[in-house]
C-alpha cells in the first residue's frame, strides 16, 4: 500500500508551495512532502521579481564584474519595472520559457494566499526596501510592516539598532543609505535592548518579550503590570535619538503573530511610524510568510508531510513516474499520484547535486546542461558572472524537464523553483518570483497530468 | 609524517598504533578523513567506539545559520537558555580544548528536538544534545544531589509506575494529597503545581492476559504493540483503542516484552538506564519482526526513540532492523489500509463525538506525522478538528514536573492553551501522554487520542470495513 494523492509536490519552500496551491485550484488533491521545515524560515520574507538587469554569460569574462571598482558601470541600478524588459532576458531564462503572463498571474495567486500580510500588489513596479546592509533591494512584494519605511518615501527616517545584534549597524546602514542618494535623510542610532536578556539571545526571544510586552523587571517575563514594560522602556530609548524623523526602522524582530499590534503601540509611544528592517536568516518575517502560506494551503485541502526525504522513485510501464519514495528513519513509504512536481531547490537548497565531474539533479537524474570542461563553471570574483548560478534542469513551456534530446523526461514531472536552471537569481534578484511563475506553471501541468 | 601529531618520526618500533595515535593527536581533527582514502558516509553509530563520543562531522555541517534557535521553544522564554546551536556544535568545538566541561545550561534542553527538524542542513543537534547531557551527568552531576536524585525519579517513571499500580487506589490517593505534592516540592523538586497522573485499576497487560490474547489471528496482517509505560499504567483507554481498532482491520496483535522507551532517561541524562531499555527492547522487539510482526506505537514519543535515538545512541544487533520498521500506529494504518472510505461513511452527529482541539506533539512532528491527523478527520462528517498551532506544549514529558522549569513551561504552553480556548472544540485531541497532561493542566479539558477518534467511528457504529 501507499500514500495515495493526485499530485505530490517535493519541496516546501515558495516553489513547492506555490505548485501546490496552483494544483489545488484546479480541483485536485495534492500531497506536499518537504525534507525540513520549509526554507521560507530563512528568508528574508522580500518576494523579489527581477532586480537587475545582469549580462548573460558571453557578454562578461567575469573578471572585470569581480574586480569590485563600484563604477556604475559594472554594477547597473536597479529595474523600475521587471516586466518592461523580460522580453530582452536570454530565450532559457524561466521566465521567457514560462512567460511574463506566467510571472503576473504567480504574483497574484501569492496575493490571494497571503491577503493583508503583503503590500506591492497594486503596481507591477519595484519597490526599494532598505535592508540591514544599507542598501535599496528592488522588491515586487513586501511585508505590510516593512511598507513604511519603502525608499520612495520623502519622510526623514531613523534606523535603530541593538547592542547585542551585531548583524545590523543602524548608523553604518544610515550611513550607505544617505551615500546612495535617498530622498531624504536618514540616521542610526545603536541603542540597549529593553530588559535584561542575555547578549545572545534568541531573536525570538526578543520578538516574544516586545509581542507579550514584558515587564522588564521581570527575569521571568511576567507580563505587563508590574513596572514598565518591554515596548515602553525600547520607546523610551529611542526617543533622544529621534530629532525629526518621522519613521523608525527596527529590525525585523517586532512580535511573531501580533506584529501590526506591536508596530501600533511603538508608533504611538514614539509619534512615528515605527517599520521592520528585513533581516538575513533566522527571519521572522519568513516564518510569519511560511505560516501564511501553509494556512493557505491547509484551507486548500493539501496534505502535508514535512521532516521526511524523498530518497527514491518508481516508474510504470508507460513510462510515467508512478511514485515516490520518503525515508522516515529507515522506513520507506511510497507516495503515489497521478503527477509530481520537482521543487528541491539548486545547489544550496540540495536539489542540485555535484561532485568533481558533473552537476546533477539529485532526485530523478534529470538532464542539467553543463560546461564539459570542469574550469568553465566558475569565473573569477565572488560576484562574477558564474555559469553555475545558471545550472539546473530545462524545462519546456509546462515546466517539464527536458532530457538531453529535448523531450520531456517524464510526461507528468513538471519542476519548479531553484532546481530550474537559466537564471542567475542571486545577481538578479529574481529567487522568488522565478519560484512563482515556474511553481504557477508546474502546479497547472501536474494538475492536468494527474 | 606531518609535524603535527606527535613526537617520534615513524611507529615500526614504538608500539603504538600510528592510524590510532594520528587521530588522537589531532582529535578526530582534519587528517582524519585524508588518512585512509575512505569515502565511506559517516555513521553516527561509529563515533560511539571505545569510550569517547565524538560528534565532529555533525558540528561541522552546521553553517551557524541559527535556524535551530528559531525554532527551540525554551530559548524563546528562558533567559537562561542559550540554545541548540551552542549546546551542540558550539559546545563541541569549546570541548576539544582541553578542561572544558559541558556546560550546565545543556539542563535547560527539554529535549523537544524540534532542532532537528529546523536544520537545514541535517546537523544530529538532539544527538548531540544527548551525548552531552550524558556526559554532563556522569562526570558533573554528583549522585547524591537533589537534582540526580530526582531526574532519575522522573526519568525512571515505569519504576515507579510498576509498584504504584499494584494499589492503585492507594497511590492515587497518597499521590493526590496536597501535603505528599508539597513534600515532592521541597524535598526532590517536582512541582506541587501538577497533578500526579492517576493510576488505572487495571494496567493495559492485565487487561489483555485477562483477556486472553489476540482474538484475531492473520498470518499476513500482523503488528507488535509497544505500548510503553504510560498506556499500561495510566491511560489504559488508548492502548485498548489500538486493539479494537487494529482488530477491526483484521490485524493479529502481539504484545511483546518491553520496558521504557528511554525517551525520559535520555532527556535527564541518563544514558546507562536508557541503555539497557533499549537492549530489551531491540532485542524483543526484533524476535517479532523475524516473525513477521511490524511494530507500532501509540505514543509518538516512544515511537521517536525507537526509530531515532536508538540508532543515534546505541548499536545493538538489530538496532537499524527495529527502527525500520517501527511505525506510529495511526500511520501504519494509513499507510496499509483504506481509513479513509469507511470514516467518511459516519456522522459524527449521530454518534456524540465532539469537536476537537489537536495539538501535534514535537515527537510527531520531526517523524513528520504532525498533519496526519487532522487531515484524516477531514473526512469524518460532523466533526471539526482544529489545529491548534505549531508551538510546543511546553511540558516536554519531564521538562514540566521540574519544580524550577515549571513557569516556563506554562510559559512555552501559553500560545497552546490560548488556540484551544479559540477552538470550536472543547475536547482536547493528541498522540502525546504528557502534552495531554499539559493540555488538560492549561485548560481544563478532557483529552482523547486520535485512535480513540477512531474507535468511535469505526468500532462502536455499524460502519463496514
Amino acid at each position: 500500500m501507499a500514500i495515495e494523492s493526485d499530485v505530490v509536490v517535493i519541496g516546501g519552500g515558495l516553489a513547492g508551495a506555490t505548485a501546490a496551491l496552483s494544483a489545488a485550484r484546479e480541483g485536485v488533491h495534492v500531497h506536499l512532502v518537504s525534507a525540513n521545515e520549509s526554507t521560507l524560515r530563512q528568508a528574508s520574507g522580500l518576494i523579489d521579481a527581477l532586480g537587475y538587469a545582469v549580462g548573460h554569460a558571453a557578454e562578461n569574462d567575469g573578471e572585470d564584474a569581480g574586480a569590485g571598482s563600484g563604477d556604475a558601470d559594472a554594477v547597473p541600478g536597479p529595474l523600475a519595472d521587471p516586466f518592461a524588459v523580460i522580453e530582452d532576458l536570454p530565450a532559457d531564462h524561466p521566465y521567457r520559457v514560462a512567460g511574463a503572463d506566467a510571472l503576473r498571474e504567480g504574483l497574484a495567486l501569492f496575493d490571494d494566499a497571503v491577503g493583508d500580510l503583503y503590500r506591492g500588489g497594486h503596481t507591477d513596479r519595484n519597490a526599494l526596501v532598505p535592508t540591514t546592509s544599507g542598501r535599496a533591494k528592488p522588491t515586487a512584494r513586501y511585508p505590510q510592516s516593512v511598507a513604511p519605511g519603502l525608499a520612495s518615501d520623502g519622510r526623514p527616517m531613523l534606523l535603530v539598532g541593538f547592542e547585542a545584534d551585531t548583524e545590523f549597524d543602524a548608523p553604518l546602514a544610515a550611513e550607505r543609505l544617505s551615500a546612495a542618494g535617498v530622498p531624504f535623510d536618514v540616521s542610526g542610532a545603536t541603542v540597549e535592548f529593553a530588559g535584561e536578556y542575555r547578549a545572545d539571545a534568541a531573536v525570538t526571544r526578543l520578538a516574544h518579550a516586545l509581542e507579550r510586552d514584558e515587564s522588564a523587571a521581570s527575569g521571568r517575563g511576567t507580563t505587563a503590570g508590574e513596572g514598565r514594560t518591554t515596548r515602553q522602556r525600547l520607546a523610551d530609548r529611542i526617543r533622544p535619538h529621534l530629532g525629526d524623523a518621522e519613521r523608525v526602522g527596527i529590525p525585523a524582530m517586532l512580535g511573531d503573530s501580533h506584529v501590526e499590534e506591536v508596530r501600533a503601540d511603538l508608533s504611538e509611544r514614539l509619534d512615528a511610524e515605527v517599520f521592520e528592517v528585513p533581516t538575513g536568516p533566522p527571519s521572522l518575517p519568513g516564518i510569519r510568510l511560511e505560516d501564511r502560506l501553509f494556512d493557505a494551503l491547509d484551507s486548500a485541502g493539501v496534505s502535508m508531510t514535512t521532516g521526511t526525504p524523498v530518497v527514491d522513485f518508481e516508474t510504470g510501464a508507460d513510462g510515467r513516474v508512478a511514485s515516490v519514495t520518503i525515508d522516515r528513519n529507515g522506513a520507506r513509504i511510497p507516495y503515489e499520484a497521478g503527477a509530481f512536481v520537482l521543487a528541491t531547490g539548486g545547489l544550496v537548497g540540495k536539489g542540485l547535486d555535484s561532485d568533481r565531474e558533473r552537476a546533477h539533479e539529485a532526485l530523478f537524474g534529470c538532464h542539467v546542461p553543463q560546461p564539459d570542461d570542469r574550469m568553465a563553471w566558475s569565473a573569477g570574483g565572488a560576484f562574477a558572472d558564474h555559469a553555475f548560478a545558471r545550472f539546473g534542469v530545462r524545462p519546456d513551456d509546462r515546466m517539464r524537464p527536458l532530457d538531453v534530446e529535448g523531450t520531456p523526461e517524464y510526461a507528468n514531472l513538471a519542476a519548479a523553483g531553484g532546481v530550474v536552471g537559466g537564471a542567475d537569481v542571486a545577481r538578479e534578484k529574481s529567487a522568488s518570483g522565478v519560484s512563482l511563475a515556474t511553481g504557477l506553471v508546474a502546479g497547472r501541468t501536474a494538475a492536468e497530468e494527474a | 609524517m606531518s609535524d603535527t601529531h606527535d613526537t617520534h618520526d615513524t611507529h615500526e618500533d614504538c608500539g603504538c598504533d600510528g592510524e590510532a595515535n594520528r587521530s588522537a593527536a589531532t582529535d578526530g581533527g582534519a587528517v582524519a578523513g585524508s588518512t585512509a582514502g575512505s569515502e565511506d558516509e559517516f555513521e553516527p553509530v561509529d563515533v560511539f567506539e571505545g569510550s569517547e563520543m565524538d560528534l565532529r562531522p555533525g558540528a561541522d555541517s552546521c553553517y551557524k545559520c541559527t535556524s535551530c534557535d528559531t525554532s527551540c521553544p525554551v530559548a524563546e522564554v528562558d533567559d537562561s537558555f542559550p540554545g541548540p546551536k551552542f549546546q551542540g556544535p558550539e559546545q563541541w568545538r569549546l570541548k576539544r580544548k582541553e578542561d572544558t566541561e559541558i556546560d550546565d545550561s545543556i539542563t535547560g534542553c527539554s529535549n523537544c528536538m524540534r532542532c532537528d527538524g529546523a536544520c537545514p542542513s541535517d546537523v544530529p543537534l538532539s544527538q548531540m544534545h544527548n551525548t552531552a547531557r550524558a556526559e554532563y551527568v556522569e562526570n558533573q552531576q554528583p549522585t547524591l544531589s537533589r537534582e540526580y536524585l530526582r531526574n532519575r525519579i522522573l526519568a525512571n517513571y515505569g519504576t515507579l509506575a510498576a509498584l504504584g499500580s499494584k494499589v492503585p487506589r492507594l497511590t492515587n490517593a497518597i499521590m493526590g494529597n496536597s501535603l505528599v505534592q508539597k513534600v515532592n516540592e521541597t524535598v526532590l523538586g517536582i512541582t506541587a503545581e501538577r497533578d500526579f497522573p492517576e493510576f488505572a485499576d487495571q494496567t493495559f497487560r492485565g487487561w489483555w492476559k485477562e483477556r486472553g490474547g489476540p482474538k484475531v489471528e492473520s498470518e499476513e496482517k500482523r503488528v507488535a504493540y509497544f505500548h510503553g509505560d504510560y498506556a499500561n499504567y495510566n491511560t489504559v483507554e488508548v492502548a485498548k483503542a489500538l486493539v479494537r481498532v487494529y482488530e477491526a482491520f483484521g490485524y493479529e496483535i502481539a504484545v511483546p516484552d518491553q520496558r521504557c522507551s528511554g525517551t525520559p532517561m535520555f532527556a535527564n541524562g541518563m544514558l546507562d538506564d536508557a541503555r539497557r531499555s533499549a537492549a530489551v527492547n531491540v532485542e524483543s522487539l526484533g524476535e517479532m519482526i523475524e516473525q513477521g510482526y511490524d511494530v507500532v506505537a501509540s505514543c509518538t514519543s516512544c515511537s521517536m526513540a525507537l526509530r531515532q535515538e536508538y540508532p543515534e545512541l546505541f548499536d545493538f544487533e538489530g538496532t537499524e532492523t527495529v527502527a525500520a520498521n517501527t511505525y506510529d500506529a495511526l500511520e501504519y494504518l494509513l499507510i496499509n489500509e483504506n481509513v479513509i472510505d469507511p470514516l467518511s461513511e459516519v456522522d459524527a452527529a449521530d454518534h456524540d463525538i465532539p469537536d476537537f482541539a489537536y495539538h501535534a506533539p514535537c515527537h510527531s512532528r520531526n517523524q513528520g506525522l504532525d498533519r496526519q491527523a487532522v487531515e484524516l478527520f477531514r473526512y469524518l462528517d460532523g466533526v471539526d478538528v482544529a489545529d491548534v498551532g505549531d508551538s510546543c506544549s511546553g511540558i516536554s514529558g519531564t521538562y514540566g514536573w521540574k519544580e524550577e522549569k515549571y513557569e516556563y513551561s506554562m510559559e512555552i504552553g501559553e500560545e497552546m492553551f490560548e488556540h484551544m480556548e479559540h477552538a470550536n472544540g472543547e475536547t482536547g485531541m493528541t498522540e502525546c501522554p504528557t502534552c495531554s497532561m499539559q493540555m488538560e493542566h492549561g485548560t481544563g479539558y478532557e483529552i482523547d487520542h486520535p485512535l480513540q477518534v477512531l474507535e468511535a467511528a469505526l468500532v462502536d457504529t455499524d460502519v463496514t470495513i
